[in-house]
């Protein structure tokens, strides 16, 4: 792997200076989110985001926050817990004044329904009223995201797509109810990389990014302007808008500061060192974890069978979707092919019917190159849902659950430092005893300062591997939901064009067929 | 792994509706081939026939003949010259079963990734390719005697009297060397025809009506040549697309089964229907083959032997201006006037009896390529309406299924 790998953020490393330079004069309550490491959901499984936003707004400076009594405990977790090293990590500083929080209540949330125009890809997202109001966890979540226009920017290999991103929402959470920004595909990835490194390792399920393609981008870059790089173009967006739909979807996630300012400031810092930041990378991360872990031989005493089946049931299920993702590529590329040859085929009818001296025979031959053309276009336009409704949702969901396995072994490695606790503490206690024995008072002290510190620590594990178990478990069962309503919609969008695609070819044979039977 | 369609298992063969040729053959000659045995590297065909003529010992017997045979027949027509003015019916291709023996050979090496239901699928869709092709050759190799049958001088040749009768092989499987040699010196004689029908050797055409079907046939036959390719390559790209359903269905299939959630039954009816959509894919394939590319493939060979035909008239033509020309040459010479008198009525004669069935030929070989073109056209169409309503149920009934749930 040619991308700089960046490490697993340490969970509980002391680095408290990291923490200290941010407090630095930052005014923006979308600080960096050092303190976010802790949970910020609230054990309440109808936890409602007012609560979790203020929450994650809490930067160094609380009094700024209108404060509920939840938050206490976050501080206290926040002060001990330390985040991530991120290297990258720059400050998100901005010439604008820092919006106001304004905790949301419920009343806001119930909207009403916004009807979003489909873009070139179909808008797998549409929600309706009946949708909204089934949330069954009772949030109801009124957001809707378009990606849009791309356009490119400066030249040469400095050049880069700029993809309009637009919020249509009535949440209060935000100061407009329709804003739309200017983002870049790296800025996309940076997002995704914060979210990743808050929230992937205390268990929830962070939606990837999509993947960065060199060729691609090259082609996009020196100026192609040719069929493919339109293609790779429009891909790249649809893929984006699926992303963001997906993550704006996750009730927590949507309560971030750093989501809420990708979806409005109007200036982001460029994130740097991107290749580390990409989907990929941050998934080869997570895997790197997952191989680490076993490498490590964690027996770990699973003492709740529902995590071993799911793990279980996940990579079944990532096996043969990978295997129908493949067949489905080749029916895509099949059906493109079907499709240049009727092309073809259509264009030699009607040289064919230009040669016939029959005239009736003729001129059927010409109606039947004309049909042929509109039956190439036909496959074309099948072959792109093909692509965009059955294939896309397909890799969409390999790369989901790369990251939903990425959360699971983060609760092994949770498992396994609150284990590592318990050793320490083990020795710690058995070191105090040798040093009663050897009667050196001086030492004892530092020996039961030592243990009292372990015992925090192990008590602290503990805590930390039950909030990640009961997070996982959560944020599996909303995922699995998720997943049959997604895959459900799709299926029925995808099936519905082929039956469009059907239908046109009875309107263009019956047209047909009389000039055929014409001929004499 | 290799599948014989077997004469004992099969019975008669059934043929493909082969709208190729419309035949007005009459009863007294009927000719078919009611069966087909395809062995290792050949076809034995049994050719029947019914006869009430009275050159034949009885009114119905059978001989089995092999391809060599019937190319020995077509040639032997080709160099009679009595038939100079007719168009010959093209003769049938060689079977060839290769490209269809190496897939089921690679599909019997095996790739272990592939289910066994997969696996039964493919076997099955690659010896219905085979029994399709093998049929196809069949119907080509009939179409070429009924057409022969049906022509009012062609089916009174002794030669095809005897390809018809005679027990015994008829040996003419040593031609092979013969055939390639022939081939090599009837691609000599193609380029000096190429210059006649071009117009290149200056030979001037005094005929409006062969000078339009010389440059008719000329670019018809080139366009229906590469319009052939082409219906090719989409029916090969139908039936790909139709291979791929199977993948996609077992993989379905699979996922359905795995599932513990609603998921469950949606999938398992998503590969139910794939299953069907892949007969109606491949359905559509081998109608397009049959009625269109098979269709196209039979006019250019017929188209050819129109040029060949046009090249033998103006073969003609060159030597009655030859004769002419020697004739004038005797005349100021005023030496051997009579052989060259003569000589030049011949050429004339035979010039004049090929213009006047070749023009018959012309007309006839119109008719024949616009009724098939109608009947192959309006059946295509029709085939292609009754797929795609089919496909329209079946994907129809299975939104109404996945909607309904809950």
């Amino acid at each position: 792997w040619m991308a700089a790998e960046r490490e697993p953020p340490p969970l509980g490393d002391g680095k408290s200076t990291d923490f200290e330079e941010l407090e630095d004069g930052d005014d923006l309550f979308t600080s960096t989110v050092s303190t976010l490491e802790s949970s910020p959901s609230s054990p309440e499984p109808a936890s409602l985001p007012a609560e979790d936003i203020s929450a994650n707004s809490n930067g160094p400076k609380p009094t700024e926050v209108v404060l509920d009594d939840d938050r206490e405990d976050l501080f206290a977790e926040a002060t001990e817990e330390v985040s991530l090293d991120s290297p990258e990590r720059e400050p998100i500083l901005s010439s604008e004044p820092s919006p106001a929080v304004t905790p949301v209540t419920p009343t806001t949330l119930i909207a009403p329904r916004i009807e979003s125009k489909s873009m070139s890809a179909p808008v797998i997202f549409d929600r309706s009223r009946e949708e909204i109001e089934e949330e069954a966890n009772g949030d109801i979540f009124d957001i809707e995201i378009g990606v849009s226009d791309p356009e490119k920017v400066g030249d040469g290999m400095n050049a880069y797509m700029a993809y309009r991103v637009t919020t249509k929402t009535s949440l209060s959470m935000f100061s407009k109810s329709e804003f739309s920004v200017k983002r870049r595909f790296s800025d996309f990835l940076g997002l995704h990389s914060k979210l990743a490194s808050k929230y992937l390792h205390i268990g929830y399920i962070v939606p990837p990014a999509p993947e960065k393609s060199i060729v691609g981008m090259t082609k996009v870059k020196v100026g192609k302007e040719d069929s493919s790089s339109t293609e790779f173009v429009e891909k790249r967006r649809a893929a984006l808008e699926r992303y963001l739909q997906r993550t704006v979807k996750h009730p927590t996630l949507l309560q971030d500061p750093d989501l809420r300012q990708f979806l409005e400031s109007s200036e982001l810092p460029r994130a740097v060192n991107t290749q580390a930041l990409s989907g990929a990378g941050i998934l080869r991360m997570v895997n790197k974890a997952a191989d680490a872990v076993n490498k490590m031989t964690i027996k770990m005493n699973e003492s709740d069978a529902w995590f071993e089946e799911k793990q279980q049931q996940f990579e079944n299920l990532d096996q043969q979707l990978r295997k129908l993702h493949a067949s489905v590529e080749a029916l895509v590329c099949h059906r493109k092919e079907l499709s240049a040859n009727t092309a073809a085929f259509a264009k030699s009818a009607a040289m064919l019917g230009n040669s016939e001296d029959h005239t009736a025979l003729s001129r059927a031959l010409s109606q039947l190159a004309e049909v042929e053309e509109k039956i190439d276009q036909l496959h074309q336009e099948q072959a792109f849902a093909d692509f965009y409704m059955f294939s896309e949702l397909l890799s969409d969901y390999i790369r989901l659950i790369a990251a939903v396995k990425g959360v699971f072994d983060h609760r092994m490695k949770c498992w396994q430092k609150w284990e590592d606790a318990q050793i320490t503490l083990l020795k710690k206690r058995e070191a105090e005893a040798k040093i009663m024995i050897a009667n050196k008072p001086d030492k004892i002290q530092q020996a039961k300062n030592e243990i009292r510190e372990w015992e925090a620590k192990v008590q602290q594990g503990e805590r930390d591997f039950e909030q990640i178990s009961k997070t996982i478990r959560k944020e599996v069962g909303r995922f699995e939901k998720e997943r049959v309503k997604d895959f459900k919609t799709v299926i029925i969008k995808y099936l519905e064009s082929l039956v469009q695609t059907q239908q046109q070819l009875i309107k263009y044979w019956e047209a047909f067929l009389p000039e055929a039977k014409a001929i004499a | 792994m290799e599948v014989h369609p077997e004469a004992g298992k099969e019975g008669k063969v059934e043929k493909p509706s082969c709208a190729l040729v419309e035949l007005q053959g009459d009863s007294s000659l009927q000719v078919e081939i009611s069966d087909a045995v395809s062995e290792r590297d050949k076809v034995k065909f049994t050719v029947q026939t019914k006869s009430c003529l009275p050159h034949f010992a009885q009114t119905e017997f059978s001989v089995v003949r092999q391809h060599e045979e019937f190319i020995w027949l077509h040639d032997a027509y080709v160099e009679n010259e009595e038939y100079a003015g007719l168009i010959i019916p093209p003769a049938p291709p060689r079977p060839d079963f290769e490209a269809s023996r190496e897939k089921l050979q690679k599909l019997g090496e095996g790739d272990s990734s592939v289910t066994r239901e997969e696996f039964a699928k493919m076997k099955q869709e690659l010896e219905a390719e085979y029994l399709a092709i093998f049929k196809k050759t069949v119907a080509m190799h009939e179409v070429f005697l009924q057409r022969l049958a049906a022509h009012p001088t062609l089916r009174r040749d002794h030669n095809f009297f005897v390809f018809l009768e005679y027990g015994q092989d008829l040996s003419v499987r040593g031609k092979n060397r013969k055939e390639l040699l022939g081939g090599f010196l009837r691609n000599i004689v193609k380029s000096a025809d190429e210059a006649l029908i071009t117009g290149m050797s200056g030979l001037k055409e005094v005929d409006d009506f062969f000078e339009h079907e010389r440059t008719f046939l000329l670019e018809y036959h080139t366009r229906i040549r590469d319009a052939c390719l082409r219906a090719d390559r989409v029916m090969r790209s139908h039936k790909c697309l139709a291979d791929d359903y199977i993948p996609i269905s077992a993989a379905l299939s699979s996922l359905g089964t795995q599932e513990v959630n609603q998921l469950r039954t949606s999938f398992l009816k998503l590969a139910e229907l794939f299953e069907r959509l892949r007969k109606l894919e491949g359905r559509v394939a081998s109608d397009e083959d049959l009625k269109l590319s098979d269709m196209l493939r039979y006019y250019m060979r017929d188209s050819q032997a129109a040029k060949d035909l046009l090249y033998r008239r103006l073969r003609a033509l060159a030597d009655y201006e030859n004769a002419n020309k020697a004739l004038d040459k005797a005349r100021t010479r005023n030496r051997e006037v009579r052989p060259a008198e003569s000589h030049q009525q011949l050429c004339c004669q035979r010039f004049e009896r090929l213009s006047d069935s070749a023009k018959q030929e012309l007309m006839d070989f119109k008719s024949r390529r616009v009724s098939s073109f109608r009947k192959n056209l309006i059946e295509l169409a029709e085939l292609e309406l009754k797929h795609a309503k089919a496909s329209t149920l079946i994907l129809r009934n299975t939104l109404v299924a996945l909607k309904g749930e809950p």
